[in-house]
Order: C-alpha cells, then sequence, then structure tokens
C-alpha cells in the first residue's frame, strides 16, 4: 500500500509530543522565574483562548464575525451577575455563561445563515448585535448600567475563583487556552472539522456533495461563542470588575479578531502566534502613548491592512512558505 | 406498467422573470442508463441540473427519484439520497488538499476517518489522482480539476451521477481518458446524466439522448435518431437548415 500514514486524522509523532510536553512543562515553571511577566502571559493566554474561539467560525466556518466581543460580554455579565445578586460561585457561573453564549450564538446563527447572509452581512450583523447590547447593559440598570459591576473581592477564596496572586489566574487561563487548541485540533481530523473547511472553501459544491452547510455553520457558531464566552468569565474574575465599555466595546471585538488573522486564520496555532506577537505590542504601545488614548488602535489598523495585504494566511501561511522554500532548495 | 423509472421529470417548468428557463420538461432516465442532454447555448440544460439537485426549486411539475418525490428538498438531502452533480465551472475546495476535498464527499456515506481516508485513496486512483494527493486543489491543471470534480462526486457513492459539461476544455486525448472513465462508472452501477457539447463524445457515451431547446424538450431517442431528427437540426442550424441540407444529398 501507499499510503502507510493516515493524512486524514491528526496526530503527532512522538517527537512532537516530547516537544509539547518540554513546552508545557517550562510553561508551569515560568511564574518563578519571570513573575514580572505574568500579567502579559494571562492576557496572551486568554486572548488567545478567545481567538480560538473566532478562529472556529471565522477562521474554519469562514464567517467573519466582527462582534465577538458580544460573547466576551455576555460571558463575563453571565457570570458576574450571577455571582453578584445570586451568590452563585464562577465555576458554575462559567457553565451558564458558556451556555448563554450558545444559545445567544444560535439564535443569531439562525437568523444568518437560514438566510443565506455571509461575508460583510454576517460581520455586521455580529456588529450590531454586539451595539445592542452594549446599549442595554450601559442603559439598564438592573445589570449595572453603565457603572459596571463591582465584584466583591472575598479575599483568597479559590472555590468563588478569587485569588489574591496572579499565578492561579496563569494556570486557568493556560489549562483553558490548551484545552481550547487541542479541541480545534481535534475537530481537523474529523467529518465536522472537515465540512466547516468546506463549507468556507465553497458553499454550493459542499451542498452538493452532501454536506448539511446550515448545520455546519450553526455548529461552529455554537462552539465559537461558547468557547468566548468563558473567556469573558475568566476575564470578569481576573479584573473583578467590568463594565460596557470594556466588555461588549467594538475595541474588543478587534482585539479578539486581530489575534487569529495576524497569526494565521483557520490554523490551530494561529490564534496563540497572533496573541504572542500582538499582546505585548498592545502593551507596549498602550504605555508609549499613554497620554494619547486611542492610538494603540490606530497602530491596530495600520497592522491589519498591513496583514490583510501582505500576509493573508498570517505569520503561520509566511513560516510555511519559507519552510517550503528551503526545502525545495534542498532538493 | 412493469418498471419504475429511476428518475422521471414529469412536466418541469422553470422561469426567471419570465424568461422560461425550462418549460414542461419531461423525461426519464431508467436505471443504470447513460442519458445524454444536449441542446444550444442557454438552452436550460444546466438549469434543469439545478433543479433535479435542489439549488433551484420548479415553478411546477415534479422530480421523482426511485418513486419519490425530492422537489423542495435541499441539495444535501437530495445528495444522501443518492443524486450527485458536478459542475460546469469547476468549484474545487481551492486551500484543501485533493485528498481533503475527495474526502468531503466520502463523509456523504460515513463519518468513519480511517474508512474514508481508504476510500478515498481508491477513486483518486481510478480517477488518476493519486500522485496529486496532498496537493493543494488550487495548484491542479485544468484536466486534473475536472477529474477532481469527479472524484468527488464518485465518493458520496452516488445511484446517479450528473456530469455537466466534464469535458469542456480538454483535449481529445483527455476527453477519452474522461469517457473511459465514465464507461467505467457506469459499469460500476450508476446511472450517469451528461451534459456535453462535444457530439462525437456524447454520441458515442450515451444510450440514449434529450435535446433541450429554449428550455422544451425537442427530442428523445437513440443517439443516431436524434441526431437526424429535423426539430435538431434546425435547433441547431437555424430554420430551413433541415431542407437545405436534404436538398445537397
Amino acid at each position: 500500500m501507499v499510503e502507510t500514514r493516515s493524512y486524514l486524522k491528526r496526530r503527532l509523532g512522538r517527537n512532537t509530543w516530547i516537544a509539547v510536553l518540554c513546552i508545557l512543562a517550562a510553561l508551569h515553571v515560568l511564574p518563578w522565574v519571570f513573575p514580572s511577566i505574568l500579567h502579559m502571559m494571562i492576557m496572551i493566554f486568554l486572548f488567545s483562548l478567545m481567538g480560538q474561539g473566532w478562529n472556529v467560525l471565522g477562521g474554519y466556518a469562514g464567517q467573519f464575525s466582527f462582534g465577538h466581543s458580544l460573547f466576551y460580554g455576555l460571558g463575563a455579565y453571565v457570570s458576574s451577575l450571577l455571582f453578584v445578586r445570586l451568590g452563585l460561585t464562577p465555576w458554575i457561573g462559567i457553565f451558564f455563561a458558556c451556555g448563554a453564549g450558545i444559545l445567544l450564538g444560535l439564535f443569531i446563527g439562525f437568523l444568518s445563515f437560514r438566510y443565506g447572509l455571509k461575508g460583510p452581512f454576517f460581520a455586521l450583523i455580529m456588529l450590531a448585535f454586539a451595539e445592542i447590547f452594549h446599549m442595554t447593559a450601559t442603559g439598564w440598570s438592573a445589570v449595572g448600567g453603565a457603572l459596571g459591576v463591582l465584584i466583591p473581592l472575598k479575599g483568597n477564596a479559590p472555590g468563588l475563583m478569587q485569588f489574591l496572586k496572579k499565578e492561579p489566574f496563569y494556570f486557568i487561563t493556560l489549562w483553558l487556552m490548551v484545552g481550547s487548541i487541542y479541541l480545534v485540533w481535534r475537530l481537523e481530523g474529523t467529518r465536522l472539522g472537515l465540512y466547516f473547511l468546506a463549507t468556507r472553501e465553497d458553499h454550493d459544491a459542499a451542498e452538493a456533495l452532501g454536506v448539511n452547510t446550515f448545520r455546519a455553520q450553526m455548529t461552529a457558531m455554537a462552539i465559537s461563542a461558547g468557547m468566548t464566552a468563558i473567556g469573558g468569565t475568566v476575564y470578569a474574575q481576573y479584573l473583578l470588575y467590568i463594565d460596557p465599555d470594556s466588555t461588549f466595546g467594538v475595541v474588543n471585538s478587534v482585539e479578539i479578531m486581530l489575534r487569529p488573522i495576524i497569526g494565521g486564520p483557520g490554523t490551530i496555532l494561529g490564534p496563540l502566534l497572533g496573541s504572542v506577537v500582538l499582546t505585548p505590542l498592545s502593551e507596549i504601545t498602550r504605555l508609549a502613548f499613554q497620554s494619547y488614548s486611542g492610538v494603540y488602535l490606530m497602530i491596530y489598523g495600520m497592522i491589519l491592512v498591513a496583514v490583510i495585504m501582505f500576509l493573508p494566511d498570517g505569520l503561520i501561511g509566511l513560516a510555511r512558505r519559507v519552510v517550503s522554500r528551503f526545502h525545495k532548495e534542498d532538493v | 406498467m412493469a418498471i419504475t423509472p429511476f428518475l422521471e421529470l414529469q412536466s418541469v417548468s422553470k422561469s426567471f422573470r419570465g424568461l422560461k428557463a425550462t418549460s414542461q420538461v419531461t423525461f426519464r432516465l431508467m436505471e443504470n442508463e447513460i442519458l445524454g442532454l444536449i441542446g444550444p447555448n442557454g438552452a436550460g440544460k444546466t438549469t434543469l441540473f439545478h433543479l433535479m439537485t435542489g439549488f433551484l426549486r420548479p415553478d411546477e411539475g415534479t422530480i421523482r427519484f426511485q418513486g419519490e418525490d425530492i422537489v423542495g428538498l435541499a441539495p444535501h438531502r437530495i445528495c444522501r439520497k443518492g443524486i450527485t452533480r458536478t459542475f460546469q465551472i469547476v468549484k474545487p475546495f481551492s486551500h484543501l488538499s485533493t485528498l481533503e476535498n475527495v474526502a468531503v464527499g466520502c463523509y456523504n456515506r460515513t463519518s468513519h476517518v480511517e474508512e474514508v481516508e481508504e476510500k478515498a485513496w481508491e477513486i483518486m486512483r481510478f480517477v488518476g489522482l493519486e500522485k496529486k494527493a496532498l496537493q493543494p486543489a488550487s495548484s491542479l491543471t485544468t484536466p486534473d480539476r475536472k477529474r477532481l470534480e469527479l472524484a468527488r462526486a464518485l465518493g458520496t457513492k452516488p445511484k446517479l451521477l450528473l456530469l455537466d459539461e466534464v469535458m469542456a476544455g480538454l483535449n481529445p486525448t483527455e476527453q477519452g481518458e474522461i469517457v473511459e472513465l465514465v464507461h467505467n462508472i457506469r459499469k460500476s452501477g450508476t446511472a450517469i446524466l451528461i451534459i456535453e457539447h462535444h457530439m462525437r463524445v456524447i454520441m458515442g457515451v450515451s444510450d440514449r439522448i434529450v435535446v433541450l431547446h429554449h428550455g422544451v424538450c425537442i427530442a428523445d431517442g437513440e443517439p443516431q435518431k436524434v441526431c437526424e431528427d429535423p426539430g435538431v437540426i434546425e435547433a441547431y442550424l437555424g430554420k430551413g437548415a433541415y431542407a437545405c441540407l436534404g436538398s445537397t444529398k
């Protein structure tokens, strides 16, 4: 037989497994070696998790969302309000947040995909919904209004996902991110994963080959929304304060989508790579242009234009091209 | 009536803003038959494919497949039932490899990854794409893209295969290869409905031919008979052409 190895199913060779385990081990030691960069690492992991959420829908299923702050904000608000009003621990609240995100995602997905909305129209629908929630959260005093929700600090309470130190959040976000990467990696090797890609590449051809494109898009939407909402909950617990602008704001949609786009949309490691590059950059520019608030957004805009013009497949695509060039020279 | 037809179209009509693309089209296709569908440009052949596979809904008429009405079903449902089409303008999943392209089709019958991979390789060998299995589909040449279109469709294990000009843009050698494939597909028990402009090819490959002109079915019969039909000759060459040909004979 010609084919001794399987190309459709995702498997790692032994050496790759060892490398992955080494990196994971190193990441577990990191907080004690470089305690000063903990905050940045948490941000990298968190936005990589939410970027992965965006990536499932935007990168794999090909539906560009311009309003993922909607799920992020929803996740943050649901768990925080459940905690503040009912005293429900965020460990359980995170499931409600995830569920709320999935339900809302399916609702929007139904409205859009049922009627074949895609491309810029879908992006605008997402933007519109994010703004609706933004306005509602601002105007509705029962959910804190413009002042937002302050989560009371109960000291070091692991049962309430509250810690006085940053290390626990580092591990929570690290493992959530690793989980999201693992999930997407496994997904790639299944029928559903391939159906996402087929739907993205050519809607009609996919239908003609027996792909229920509506169902594929709805599933992608659910996974995407759930993942992003989980990120929102953790973020709220980390900052202990949420307000409409910092959750549902358009800025967050840009932050979430920019990472997979820069790293490589539709790739497993794209969101992480994009996050590793962009998060430090955003922190530095924010510090450097402290007195000119909003300058970092202009820089984001320029990066986005440059990436879309010169690196349509992101950094991963660039890396692949370089590698294949070297391969050719070898031969 | 002893034999129920495999596929039966009964007075199928479809208009686009008053323009009748197909009008009262009626024909049948028997099990394991190769039926050719020809007609001048704009005759409504591709529209008919769209109607049969659920991409368009007919204004009136019924389409029965194995005795079951399939009007109104979504394209993927019709594919599940066993009718798979190819597209005149090939639609490869460009960023996916040839293997993955074929696998999308194979997943129609099973969700088991190993089975799909095995089946996909088998089909790629059948159409002669196995050496390009790991290339992205965007790197394939035109003839290979046509093969890929065919391979993906075969992956879905169709009972009836609708081929929309799979030979357009190919040279005679390549056409010969595809014709051979078509014969082999039929041997494996699949009925085929084929749209083609190359007369030589379609006359050779079809058991029976249906001719469409301005959306109307104007002839239905053996290739040789259809060729000599006055209505068909006039549809292709213009009014009075049959008389002219007759006078030169």
